[in-house]
């Protein structure tokens, strides 16, 4: 009788019709614990899903197998996975990858031509490398097709921006998204780059969080200078390793905010844009906060580092990704947990909001495989707004993509619980927030350069005399492959 | 079932030619895509180019940075670890029950995978936590750059390729030692001849064939060196700790820049040889010094 009720009440809930708190009320009344709520609340999902006027059996009995990152996206993905499988008859297999080493065993794979993947986690940029090689498969055939694509599915529910960001036409220069492009991989969580600063340090300091780059820097200096008897050991963590992936965190977005792009683009011949005089003086603002108040070793920082630090209590803030912040304030074995707060953040006194460059994880199928429209079963119900709910409300499915989600009330709740200030700096970053970078084939190449000169400057290279270089040596790989 | 005599000698060394193939395979494979423009990102533009990428590396200024760290890195690496092997292998020549123990536990870094080790010494020198930098805050040097400055970064790597592979040459010249006829030893002390003239014109002589043997083997293993490198500066700060092996890494696995990275691979190969052929070309000469001196 009261599983009925239960069952009933759960309904109401995914209708929108019960509050969460009024579910878990429900629940607690007819003696239901968590664990087995959630457990209904999946299955209840499955059997609404069952009930659409789509073929979900469709490919019953089929394996698919996936190539996944270990990541808390992928977490939350494998506590929902026995419903999908409840729901298809199918069963899916994986092998995870810790991300060290998960973008080479993608890239041996994809290479190699080999079926064994369906599909995988990607980063929208490698798409720039996967797509035109023909490694993976253009989305648009599958989320256009009705007879694939079950009716609750709505793409458009997506952030326009993560849609846009993991499409491209191929040709370089051309904006994501553009005319023509192809949707080599779909958004599944994404990441704001964004202040996260100890909101403890920041109150015995009498500080708010800043408000343009300079006033960034001053702070992160007086924390730097005032570490000696206090908690805190340097003011600001940034990325710092000789790779892409330091240039598209926060110093992307800071670059971005200055209206500064990375290339010059005259019809589709690209010209490197990094040693203009405004990218100069950008460069030397952000090359003095890092030298001033950066970690010692700043030149093997990745995002692990950053984000051990600010959970640690070494830095006092940190301009990286939300989700960071996220993760290390929700996790009680940080010492700083729960001390944290978020600031959207807009580096130049001049704009009026945030730019946020994105990293988005993305799910995309590999054009070998044999079965690719029961690959897109579990894709499109991996990124459907149901599994997103669950991920966003149930998991730690953090940032979700899906503006359903977005807008609940619940997910609002569980944020507004956790993290204070996280929803205020997501609402306040997600319209500038996209992939600021010059779409083009050599993306890896020229970030991790221009990542290599960044080490330079701040080891005491002179800036111009090194962005000059950088830009000459840039300019000479865009030519090499037909491209300057 | 019989073997035709004259087919015999084939057949034994059908082994070794399969073995032989079996590194001529990729050997050659790297070879071919060398003279290609075959960037796996961009499918359309593959096609023979024939020297152009050697052309391109030799022309690239970074290409010569490579060059120069690879060999600074190996030459340090070499001389640094065998003067401590060699000396820790003195020390222990001797058989005795400490010698014994000690030899065991020197021999513990060597059971670590490099990559390990480097991960164990990034802790080790972390400015916030390290232990090394904590000690050295003592005599004023807790603010010390590591791997984190062009200048102090190749110290820092050769020192934890020190600390892995030194008991690598301690083991082989320590069997060496352990491997000289007694007798030339027991003449020198009858007629009172001071130690350092034993070391230098007996010890030393002899042991040579073996120090050279160990310095070829590292020689070949520090020249490809990539995990502690890797693991440490991923070839940074800036260009600074740019070696072979992760260029062509980055090459290969971020930029599938295939072309290039084969032959970054084939110059590589070709300095390995040169410098294997004057290695073995030594030992031949010392093999026969050696003999001749002890039979003066």
């Amino acid at each position: 009788m009261s599983h009925s009720k239960m069952k009933s009440a759960i309904d109401s809930f995914l209708k929108g019709q019960l509050s969460r708190r009024d579910l878990l009320i429900k629940a607690g009344r007819y003696g239901i614990g968590f664990a087995a709520l959630t457990k209904l609340m999946g299955l209840q999902v499955t059997s609404a899903l069952a009930a659409q006027d789509f073929d979900w059996k469709k490919h019953s009995g089929t394996t698919i197998k996936l190539l996944m990152n270990k990541h808390p996206y992928m977490d939350s993905m494998i506590a929902e996975l026995d419903n999908f499988k409840a729901l298809t008859g199918m069963n899916v297999e994986y092998d995870i990858f810790a991300e060290d080493v998960y973008f080479d065993k993608v890239t041996a794979a994809l290479s190699s031509g080999s079926s064994e993947y369906d599909a995988f986690m990607t980063g929208a940029y490698m798409t720039w490398t996967y797509g035109p090689a023909g490694w993976c498969a253009d989305l648009n055939e599958f989320i256009q097709d009705s007879n694939k694509t079950n009716p609750s599915y709505n793409w458009n529910d997506v952030v326009g921006n993560l849609r846009d960001a993991c499409s491209w036409s191929g040709v370089a220069g051309d904006a994501p998204g553009a005319a023509g492009s192809k949707q080599w991989c779909m958004p599944w969580g994404f990441e704001l780059n964004s202040v996260t600063y100890n909101q403890r340090y920041f109150d015995k300091a009498g500080m708010k969080p800043p408000g343009d780059l300079v006033e960034m820097t001053d702070q992160a200096e007086w924390f730097t200078k005032n570490s000696g008897s206090n908690d805190w050991s340097y003011g600001i963590g940034t990325r710092g390793s000789r790779s892409w992936a330091t240039i598209h965190p926060g110093f992307m977005s800071a670059y971005a905010n200055y209206g500064l792009v990375d290339f010059e683009n005259n019809g589709g011949k690209l010209k490197a844009a990094m040693n203009s005089q405004a990218s100069k003086d950008f460069h030397k603002q952000w090359v003095k906060m890092i030298s001033s108040s950066g970690p010692a070793n700043w030149s093997g920082y990745t995002w692990y580092e950053v984000g051990n630090d600010i959970g640690a209590g070494a830095s006092a803030m940190i301009f990286d990704a939300d989700i960071l912040g996220y993760f290390f304030n929700g996790n009680p074995d940080n010492k700083e947990a729960g001390n944290f707060g978020f600031h959207g953040f807009t580096p130049n006194p001049s704009a009026s909001a945030p730019t946020p460059n994105v990293w988005i994880w993305s799910l995309a199928m590999s054009n070998f495989s044999k079965k690719k429209d029961a690959a897109w079963y579990w894709m499109q119900w991996c990124n459907g707004p149901e599994n997103a709910m669950a991920g966003g409300v149930k998991h730690n499915q953090v940032n979700p993509v899906r503006e359903s989600v977005w807008a609940s009330g619940d997910f609002d709740d569980k944020i507004r619980g956790t993290s204070p200030g996280y929803m205020e700096q997501y609402n306040s970053s997600i319209d500038g927030s996209k992939i600021h970078f010059t779409a083009q084939p050599l993306f890896f190449e020229t970030t991790t350069e221009w990542a290599a000169a960044l080490q330079e400057m701040q080891t005491g290279s002179n800036v111009d005399e090194t962005l000059d270089k950088l830009a000459s040596k840039i300019d000479r790989m865009m030519k090499d492959v037909g491209l300057a | 079932m019989k073997i035709n005599r004259k087919l015999f000698p084939y057949v034994l060394t059908l082994p070794a030619l399969l073995v032989c193939v079996g590194i001529l395979i990729p050997f050659f494979t790297a070879v071919y895509y060398s003279l290609q423009r075959y960037n796996l990102k961009m499918p359309h533009m593959k096609g023979f180019i024939w020297f152009d990428n050697y052309v391109s590396i030799f022309t690239d200024p970074s290409f010569w940075n490579t060059i120069k760290v690879s060999l600074t890195y190996t030459f340090f690496t070499i001389i640094i670890e065998l003067l401590l092997g060699l000396g820790i292998a003195l020390l222990l020549a001797k058989r005795n029950w400490l010698n014994n123990i000690l030899g065991v536990l020197l021999v513990l870094p060597l059971m670590i995978a490099p990559a390990l080790a480097s991960l164990i010494w990034r802790l080790l020198i972390n400015p916030n936590f390290g232990v090394v930098n904590y000690l050295l805050s003592f005599i004023g040097l807790d603010d010390f750059t590591w791997a984190s400055h062009p200048d102090t970064v190749l110290f820092t790597l050769i020192m934890v390729d020190v600390w892995v592979f030194t008991p690598f040459i301690m083991i082989l010249l320590l069997a060496g030692l352990r491997s000289l006829p007694r007798q030339p030893f027991e003449a020198a002390e009858l007629d009172g001849v001071p130690e350092y003239y034993k070391f230098f014109r007996i010890t030393l002589p002899m042991l040579f064939p073996f120090i050279l043997t160990a310095s070829l083997f590292r020689l070949l293993e520090s020249i490809q060196q990539f995990d502690i490198i890797y693991a440490l500066s991923q070839g940074g700060p800036g260009e600074s700790s740019m070696v072979f092996q992760v260029s062509a890494y980055l090459q290969t696995f971020q930029y599938t820049n295939i072309g290039k990275a084969a032959a970054m691979m084939v110059v590589l190969w070709a300095i390995c040889y040169f410098l294997c052929h004057v290695f073995v070309k030594q030992w031949h000469k010392l093999k026969i010094k050696t003999k001749g001196e002890l039979l003066q």
